[in-house]
């Protein structure tokens, strides 16, 4: 039943090529998840702050990003990217490409909520001090909010890179060789899918169980005294 | 832009009967996969806050082992590995009778259960200890206990956090066509597939996504009303 000879010939592969993403093949499940939530933070952001602009041509069209994006599958959001970026853009688009976008496009909804809260988190006493010294709004965001904010977010954003993490997953059905496609391509050739998918399955589980650990212990540590 | 736009193709041929097929599957996957996650959800959750030890480390390793794992890898593992190893009478009923659907079923309901304990954990441990003590000391098992006091609170308690994961559920048994279970994204990619017209297509699945989403959420703002516990924040708290 568990055949772990499989395994061992093509730890390589599956490794090597599905989970960090160098070889032949255009893949990786870290060299997509780790741009992703670093692109899609920097978008979270701007939609963050977005949501709490007091103007309303800003308000509601980061608002309605926002409901947009968390009533739709992800995996509607890959199909969009994969057939629409082509017509738009008129010219073949690389898979690495599609999925990126797909997932920084989706991630933002999500991490737009967490800075929208990690901003709310911070005393308005804070915002209205800065101003009365002499500061800017921007300079109130920048130097003042958002370097707080940012601390009481960090457990948040680390729970959002495991849904991540393994969202990435996905982005194996649009031909990305990240590790579940990884075992796919080397199931159709050894026919030995309980071992296989059982061991990837454990593969992300040590990645996602150490991470929310970690998130874990984090919350405790920065959780104010 | 070149693309030229052609809405008629969603009720042309038989593309409108493909999208209502689409939807009634995946209504029929994401109900059936919710019955099996709540029930995994309660059995799991309340069992998790029992003081008995290896029952709680059994419901401590079903949830972080299905939560902490792609659900996509979960549904090509109920597809690909586990039929084979089942008996062969059960192996040839299931191949008549669209294993695909059973195997996505199987693997939405299992992984959702996982996220549905989490819920109810934290519900369950917002009840303060002394309500289970009391029920205890006024002669109730432990059974009775979680029967009668704490699960009927806890259960209206979750109703907000229960709901987003509820949507997520459905969202999520997108994941299904993976193994070609034919549901909306399906029928929405097979609409692409024989008129090449993707974004009419695309447009029409996510619309209903979005009404489903929509609507679904509305409809638990509803019934959270109608089952908010008087006195407390949460009877009044949307999200």
């Amino acid at each position: 039943m568990l055949d772990l000879d499989v395994i061992w010939r093509n730890l390589p592969f599956l490794m090597i090529q599905g989970f960090l993403g160098f070889g032949n093949f255009v893949g990786g499940t870290l060299r997509l998840a780790i741009p992703s939530i670093a692109l899609g933070f920097v978008l979270g952001i701007f939609i963050g702050i977005g949501r709490l602009a007091p103007q309303w041509w800003i308000h509601v069209p980061a608002t309605i990003y926002v409901e947009f994006f968390r009533g739709v599958p992800l995996v509607m959001v890959i199909f969009w990217m994969w057939f629409i970026m082509p017509i738009v853009l008129r010219t073949a688009i690389p898979e690495f490409a599609v999925a990126l976008s797909a997932f920084v496009i989706f991630e933002a909804a999500y991490l737009g909520e967490i800075v929208r809260a990690g901003i709310q988190s911070v005393p308005r006493g804070q915002v209205e001090a800065a101003r009365a010294l002499g500061l800017s709004g921007s300079q109130v965001m920048r130097f003042i909010v958002l370097p707080q904010a940012l601390k009481n977010m960090i457990p948040s954003l680390v729970t959002q890179f495991i849904v991540l993490f393994k969202d990435t997953s996905l982005a194996s059905i649009i031909g990305f060789m990240d590790l579940t496609k990884a075992a796919q391509v080397v199931n159709n050739r050894e026919i030995r899918p309980f071992s296989l998918y059982l061991f990837i399955a454990v593969v992300y589980w040590v990645c996602t169980y150490s991470m929310s650990r970690y998130a874990r212990s984090l919350e405790k540590r920065l959780s104010p005294a | 832009m070149a693309y030229k736009f052609d809405w008629s193709v969603l009720w042309r041929g038989a593309s409108a009967e493909w999208l209502l097929s689409g939807l009634a599957v995946t209504l029929e996957l994401s109900a059936l996969a919710w019955i099996l996650a709540v029930a995994l959800g309660i059995v799991s959750g309340a069992v998790r806050t029992v003081r008995f030890r290896p029952l709680r480390a059994a419901a401590t390793f079903y949830v972080e082992f299905f939560r902490n794992v792609p659900l996509l890898v979960w549904m090509f593992f109920w597809y690909f590995a586990v039929p084979p190893l089942l008996p062969t009478p059960v192996q040839d009923f299931l191949f008549a009778h669209s294993l695909e659907f059973w195997a996505a079923v199987c693997a939405l309901g299992v992984y959702s259960g996982a996220r549905f304990s989490e819920v109810l954990r934290s519900g369950i441990q917002s009840i303060p200890r002394t309500q289970f003590e009391a029920s205890v000391a006024s002669g109730l098992t432990t059974f009775q206990a979680y029967r009668y006091v704490i699960l009927p609170v806890a259960l209206r308690l979750i109703i907000p956090p229960a709901t987003n994961e509820s949507l997520n559920l459905l969202k999520n048994s997108s994941v299904a066509l993976t193994i070609s279970v034919a549901e909306l994204t399906f029928q929405t990619r097979q609409i692409e597939t024989y008129t090449a017209k993707a974004f009419e297509a695309l447009t029409a699945g996510t619309l209903i996504y979005l009404v489903l989403c929509t609507s679904l959420s509305a409809m638990m703002g509803w019934v959270e009303r109608r089952t908010a516990i008087p006195g407390l924040i949460t009877a009044r708290r949307r999200r």
